[in-house]
């Protein structure tokens, strides 16, 4: 081990850092914001509101993500309407140019699509007394919605989110296929510069490995905050 | 439409799917001795174990395998130098089974170890009763119900597996994913082979899920379920 191809490439390896973090964020937040309207469309009655939702959720879940980010980046040129839009400086349009934006696009249809699924599974699972006992007393089926069904279903969800999201920042490596430089772009650039596989990725590995030690032990605080209904409760001695 | 690039293209999905396959088989023996591993009396086995989950959970699939790659590679080098034989090439295909087993053994550890311990210990003395050997009480009590517990598990981490074979083509696998990467450049249209293979991925994806539900239904033969 030669520690000088680290410490001679820190500065690479925290820019690439700070791509990681800020993709893997906003993606997460913009797939969450978007991920909960779909979940209410998704477990309603109506074909017309699941269907497509069904549709899209199984489309992104059944590829991999890396093709998904590919089909956006190098697919959509071929389209002559586009490169049209492209040579007319649409500025909207042209943001599909750019492997940030694509990246960025990509992960957070992906993950919204596996962020629907749990909240939809965790709305299934509200215990039905507390949707009877709005009912009874007279809650319109929005303020239900907001009021009992999203606060109870979003807290279930943690757990099974706080996977997603270790999912994601371990899946966001690929954003090197499109030539962005993340944490594991920074890895590779390393490893062709001083043909050191070992220093370079094991490196980069620790990082990926205290970011995820990061999220766990913030999700379990999140858990303690809004699960702490949930936890086995120390019994009290009745006896007097 | 597909300009004859249609069978090059299947011929990948064959590829993608042994790759697969064999990282499949892999996984399940690292899995199985995971579990043994973690639920064995030795506390170094057991540490050992929880370090080798606990790293495959932190680390992403591509960085492992490419250092996997080179550095196995760069490893081999120094051995066939050392042993003075000829130069040998580590090629992707090897390296994506070992990495992506060894990643999934980690997760099916975990799997199997609940699945074990989901087995009532009462069957297991009832077994030692009746004189079975260890052996026996393992292979007639212990798997078979171990496996129905384990199934869920092993699907879901299944279709994982199956969609984490694409970033093999990052490092020069000539899978469908690459395939198509190839065949979109010559013709100019990328969109329509990456759509090409997500339809593929889909047809392999969609067919184990359904595989998967009906193999879960015929273990959970004698099992009482409540409808609600």
């Amino acid at each position: 081990m030669d520690s000088t191809v680290i410490t001679g490439s820190l500065d690479q390896y925290l820019s690439g850092l700070w791509l990681t973090v800020h993709l893997v964020t906003l993606s997460c937040a913009i797939g969450l914001a978007a991920a909960i309207p779909l979940a209410v469309a998704r477990v309603s009655r109506n074909p017309l509101a699941y269907g497509p939702v069904a549709f899209y959720t199984w489309f992104f879940r059944g590829t991999p993500m890396l093709v998904q980010l590919l089909l956006i980046y190098y697919g959509l040129g071929q389209f002559a309407w586009m490169q049209a839009q492209w040579e007319a400086a649409n500025p909207f349009w042209l943001l599909f140019r750019e492997p940030y934006f694509c990246a960025l696009f990509a992960f957070a249809l992906n993950t919204c699509a596996y962020t629907t699924e749990i909240v939809a599974g965790s709305m299934r699972n509200v215990p039905h007394g507390e949707i009877e006992a709005a009912k009874a007393v007279g809650m319109s089926r929005f303020v239900m919605l907001r009021r009992i069904l999203l606060p109870s279903a979003l807290r279930r969800a943690i757990p099974a989110y706080s996977n997603e999201v270790i999912l994601m920042l371990q899946g966001s490596s690929i954003a090197s296929a499109i030539t962005l430089v993340d944490l594991t772009g920074a890895a590779r650039n390393v490893y062709s510069k001083h043909f050191a596989p070992f220093e370079a990725f094991v490196f980069a590995g620790l990082i990926y490995m205290a970011l995820t030690f990061a999220l766990v032990a913030l999700f379990k605080l999140a858990e303690r905050r809004w699960l702490a209904h949930l936890r086995a409760q120390r019994v009290e001695s009745t006896a007097s | 439409m597909f300009q004859g690039y249609f069978l090059t293209i299947l011929g990948g999905a064959a590829l993608t799917l042994e790759l697969a396959l064999l990282s499949l088989l892999f996984a399940l023996v690292a899995g199985l001795a995971g579990a043994s591993a973690k639920l064995s009396r030795s506390a170094p086995l057991r540490w050992l174990a929880t370090t080798y989950t606990t790293v495959v959970r932190g680390v992403p699939d591509l960085v492992m395998m490419l250092l996997v790659f080179y550095g196995g590679q760069m490893l081999v080098n120094h051995v066939t130098e050392y042993l003075d034989v000829g130069y040998f090439d580590l090629n992707p295909m090897v390296a994506g089974v070992l990495t992506i087993g060894f990643i999934f053994g980690a997760y099916f550890a975990e799997t199997f170890r609940g699945a074990f311990l989901a087995v009532p210990s009462g069957q297991l003395e009832a077994g030692a009763a009746y004189g079975m050997t260890r052996w026996q009480v393992f292979t007639r009590i212990l798997f078979p119900q171990m496996l129905r517990h384990a199934l869920p598990g092993l699907g879901n981490n299944w279709l994982v597996l199956l969609k984490s074979t694409a970033i093999v083509s990052m490092i020069g696998l000539s899978d469908m994913t690459w395939l198509a990467d190839q065949a979109g450049r010559t013709t100019r249209e990328p969109f329509l082979f990456y759509l090409l293979v997500c339809a593929l991925y889909l047809v392999m994806t969609t067919a184990s899920s359904w595989l998967l539900g009906r193999l879960e239904r015929r273990y959970s033969a004698g099992v009482r379920s409540a409808d609600l």
